[in-house]
């Protein structure tokens, strides 16, 4: 087994036996769940809404060298810097040229899950930038010093009470273990970031490519507030992200707020389309767009599951897993966790280092049922089973296998092995059920086995006949 | 009609009754059953491992028995899904594809037969309890199965249906169950949960699999619900 | 090769191969023969009236959800009365906005000390407004929304630094949706955008702490929208 799925399983042994922990996050599913049926019930056709969407992004992704072009040029038009960036290490790098250059010494950055996959924070810190992560979700993970434990919802797995202690901790500010005041607190302390800052740093929902704007999502306004203050902005975004035209956002934004937060639109989704332009008021004076690839034309490069470049990042997948719900976000030790993560990260960051998540999944098919944009997630899966096993077959379970096609196709060899085997094994598979000398012990720790019947269903055809 | 029953390695060894229920509403409608003596399995156990030349071994030989038969009827939704979904699949661009897409066609759940093909949902059953229904994944995602259990459970005299508040996994999930036992443990307490919340007596279901791992937990920790496969039900009078 | 060069062509060498269409592996679709229309989105997305009251009742009924304060007025008279009876609430001594035909005269009306941004700003002064007041291009039924852009808002920062945002619109920019607030930004800007076009829906908000939510967590804590 990989480091990776060593780690993996121990936490997900951990945290499944962990009530407290199941308890938290299906209380706090819930409440999203009620709102999200509701927002979608509105829909007049939901499914024909996914059909459309993800024709959208087919085309988008189809044609992604027609459309990149357009958005670029369209960006330069109006005097945006736009970078490109093959690996994480060449978008660290430009961002951090970037930041020297405009001789910045505070940063302030809004949520954005690319930045979290090229580890950007840890780059600029060590580059001696003052970052500060402005979602409020974010923020209070950063002063925890660790991930975000959901693409959506960051903090979900804290309670008031962990997120008092560190406001205690890290700001010595929390008068009391309210959201409301917990809020406020955070509020002050980054409207001075804002109006310090030199430069802001976002990602981006959706890059369009007809008009050659970045689209923002957002429900705080520190987005917002990120593109208006900074003198100069810059905005992460992988080169998926592109729709054609800006009337599919249209369609996009409510799908989006309505699967990934129960909300008919985010708060503020906001077009970027360059830095301030003469006679506007304010922005930033320069505005820079990093492309990134980090592996995604690779993933593109798989026509089998291309369309999983089709994901808007919205979390749906997220909270409809059961193994999700479970295990939890920190659990994968990926930037993307859940279904989205389960099948892409395999394929960005290494078949056989990652291939466990891609095992760890019922195959209930849920998340498919749940994105927007119809990726097949759960073929997905076992696709990326059949890649990992291909390239690299495990010897045991090959011969398993093997040895099971002639016990599974031939009735006398089934009967007699398998059938009057297993009644022989039962009669001693009593005295160490449940223990570790049990053959079944994975089930039996903390299952039943149902006993083998008297009379097979074979044995009574054949009696019968 | 002559109908090939297809039945799955764990309902022959652990829920015969399953299958006998299936043969006796089958000849009761009149029609003529078959029952080929081999394979015992669909494949997908290396199929979902991953290791799809395995699965095809097993797969094909399943194939040409069922090569010629009118229409097949699966005694469990997620074999179903795999001969019915999968195979296609699995032997696109090999000389069998062909006949894994004609056979796939011909391939039903037990439910799914009884209601959409065969248009009967009252068999005169009874079964004077109160119940709640577990959608097997594969039969409600990939087999697309939702509404003819209930209708011939709405037929049933004396049943009382309670939906449970969420329609969850069990956490079976085949090999799943065995490689990360705990996350599918916790999986099937969540199923257990959802399901005594309706007070319900019994989990009804089209799939002997979920339900094997449904009653595994509820044996272990001795909770007060049992568990029927829906043929058991409808061949009740 | 640059970057681009080398991204670009990767991204044509992986499109070769075709990939399956989507929702092909439940029942085949055929290619989309195009992009969807408007009247494809509008077919899907929740449903608006037809008639002018039943849009107001909708922005109406969405802005009550999203905490956003909604006043329908009769006219300019009631248009002054109801910002005084803000200013009176809230202790403005000045306020913050921009130049436009609607914004002049409330700003007249009010009587307090102006920060104007359009002429660029200091952000600090902004910051202790108490209030910015804006234009805006379009209201959204569907969604309870303001659409408003850095051109038609008095720039970026004046509808998100001040902690209450009051938007002024002419009942004429109700709009039933979003493929119409879409259609409408491009044939007003179609030539020549705004470096920023934002819908804005509602306060503030967040739920990040045990998914309660909570309004103003960076911008407004309050959002204002009088339509006359
Ligand atoms: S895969 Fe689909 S459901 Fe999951 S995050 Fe992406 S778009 Fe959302």
């Amino acid at each position: 087994m990989s480091t990776a799925a060593v780690a993996f399983k121990k936490d997900a042994v951990r945290l499944s036996a962990d009530l407290r922990h199941r308890a938290l996050i299906q209380g706090a599913l819930s409440k999203y769940e009620l709102k999200r049926d509701e927002k979608q019930a509105l829909f007049q056709d939901w499914q024909g809404a996914r059909q459309l969407a993800a024709e959208t992004k087919w085309e988008a992704v189809n044609h992604l060298d027609t459309y990149l072009d357009q958005f670029v040029r369209g960006l330069e038009a109006r005097g945006t810097k736009v970078h490109w960036a093959s690996t994480a290490q060449q978008a660290r790098d430009i961002m951090v040229g970037i930041c020297r250059e405009k001789s910045a010494r505070s940063i302030v950055k809004s949520k954005a899950m690319t930045a979290e996959e090229i580890h950007l924070n840890e780059a600029l810190e060590h580059a001696g930038f003052d970052v500060v992560e402005s979602d409020l979700g974010e923020f209070i993970v950063q002063l925890r010093e660790e991930a975000p434990y959901h693409i959506v919802f960051p903090a979900m797995h804290l309670t008031r009470g962990e997120i008092k202690d560190v406001f205690e901790r890290k700001l010595h500010d929390a008068p009391s273990d309210s959201p409301e005041e917990l809020t406020m607190v955070a509020r002050r302390v980054l409207r001075q970031k804002y109006v310090q800052a030199d430069v802001g740093i976002t990602g981006a929902n959706f890059a369009v490519a007809e008009t050659g704007m970045v689209s923002v999502t957002e429900n705080e306004g520190n987005a917002r507030l990120t593109a208006a203050l900074p003198k100069t902005m810059i905005t992460l975004l992988g080169i998926e992200k592109i729709v054609p035209r800006l009337e599919d956002l249209a369609l996009f934004l409510p799908m989006l707020a309505t699967v990934g937060a129960g909300q008919l639109i985010s708060g503020y989704n906001t077009m970027y389309g360059g830095p301030r332009q003469p006679g506007e008021a304010d922005g930033p004076e320069e505005f820079h767009v990093v492309l990134l690839d980090n592996n995604r034309t690779a993933i593109l490069a798989d026509a089998e599951q291309r369309d999983s470049l089709h994901c808007i990042r919205c979390g749906a997948c997220l909270n409809v897993c059961p193994i999700y719900r479970n295990v939890g976000g920190h659990t994968y030790g990926t930037t993307y966790p859940g279904p989205i993560g389960s099948v892409i990260t395999p394929n960005l960051r290494g078949l056989q280092e990652w291939k466990h998540l891609s095992y760890s999944s019922s195959l209930c098919g849920a998340c498919t049922e749940a994105c927007p944009v119809k990726i097949d997630l759960a073929h997905h899966l076992l696709q990326n089973r059949r890649n990992a096993s291909r390239q690299k077959p495990s010897f045991l379970q090959r011969m398993a296998f093997k040895l099971f096609a002639p016990l599974a196709t031939k009735p006398w060899l089934w009967s007699l092995l398998v059938t009057k085997g297993g009644r022989f094994g039962q009669i001693f598979h009593g005295l160490v059920k449940g223990t570790r000398l049990d053959p079944a012990y994975v089930w039996t720790k903390t299952r039943d086995l149902p006993p083998i019947a008297r009379q097979s269903f074979k044995e009574w055809w054949k009696e019968r006949k | 009609m002559t109908v090939t029953l297809f039945i799955p390695c764990f309902v022959d060894l652990l829920y015969p009754q399953v299958g006998i229920a299936m043969v006796k509403i089958l000849e009761k409608l009149g029609h003529k059953v078959e029952c080929p003596d081999s394979p015992a399995c669909c494949g997908q156990p290396a199929f979902n491992t991953g290791y799809w030349d395995e699965s095809r071994d097993v797969a094909v030989k399943l194939l040409e028995q069922l090569k010629d038969a009118e229409v097949v009827v699966i005694a469990s939704g997620s074999c179903g899904a795999m001969m019915k979904v999968f195979y296609p699949d699995l032997f696109a661009g090999t000389p069998h594809h062909a006949l894994a897409r004609q056979v796939s066609g011909r391939c039903f759940e037990f439910s799914q037969f009884l209601v959409d093909q065969l248009g009967v949902t009252d068999l005169g059953a009874q079964f004077p309890h109160r119940v709640t229904f577990h959608d097997g994944c594969h039969s409600l995602r990939e087999m697309r199965i939702h509404a003819a259990p209930r209708r011939l459970m709405q037929r049933v005299q004396g049943l009382e249906l309670i939906e449970m508040k969420q329609t969850v996994c069990c956490g079976f999930g085949g090999t799943f169950s065995a490689k990360f036992p705990m996350i599918s443990t916790a999986m099937g307490e969540v199923k257990c949960g959802l399901a005594l919340d309706t007070s319900a007596e019994y989990v009804v279901s089209c799939d002997s699999s979920c339900l094997m791992h449904i009653q595994g937990l509820i044996d272990r920790q001795k909770k007060p619900l049992k568990t029927i496969h829906l043929a058991e039900i409808l061949a009740q009078s | 090769m640059s970057e681009r060069e080398n991204i670009l062509a990767r991204v044509k060498e992986a499109l070769t191969v075709a990939a399956p269409l989507p929702g092909s592996h439940h029942g085949a679709h055929a290619e989309p023969a195009s992009l969807p229309t408007q009247e494809d989105h509008r077919r899907v997305l929740p449903l608006v009236g037809e008639s002018f009251e039943e849009r107001v009742a909708l922005f109406a009924k969405n802005s009550d959800e999203l905490r956003s304060d909604f006043k329908l007025l009769i006219d300019q008279s009631e248009l002054v009365a109801a910002l005084n009876k803000l200013r009176a609430a809230e202790g403005w001594t000045r306020v913050a906005s921009h130049k436009g035909s609607l914004t002049d005269a409330a700003c007249q009306a009010l009587g307090l000390p102006v920060l104007l941004t359009d002429a660029g700003f200091d952000k600090t002064e902004l910051e202790k407004c108490p209030v910015g007041i804006s234009e805006c291009d379009a209201l959204v039924a569907q969604t309870g929304s303001v659409l408003v852009t850095s051109r038609s808002a008095g720039g970026r920062a004046l509808s998100v630094l001040p902690p209450h945002h009051v938007v002024l619109a002419r009942r004429g920019q109700l709009v039933p949706g979003l493929p119409e607030a879409f259609a409408l930004v491009k044939q007003k800007y179609g030539a020549d955008y705004p470096s920023m076009i934002s819908f804005i829906t509602g306060p503030s908000r967040t739920g990040d702490i045990e998914r309660i939510l909570v309004l103003g967590a960076h911008g407004p804590k309050k959002l204002t929208i009088l339509c006359f």
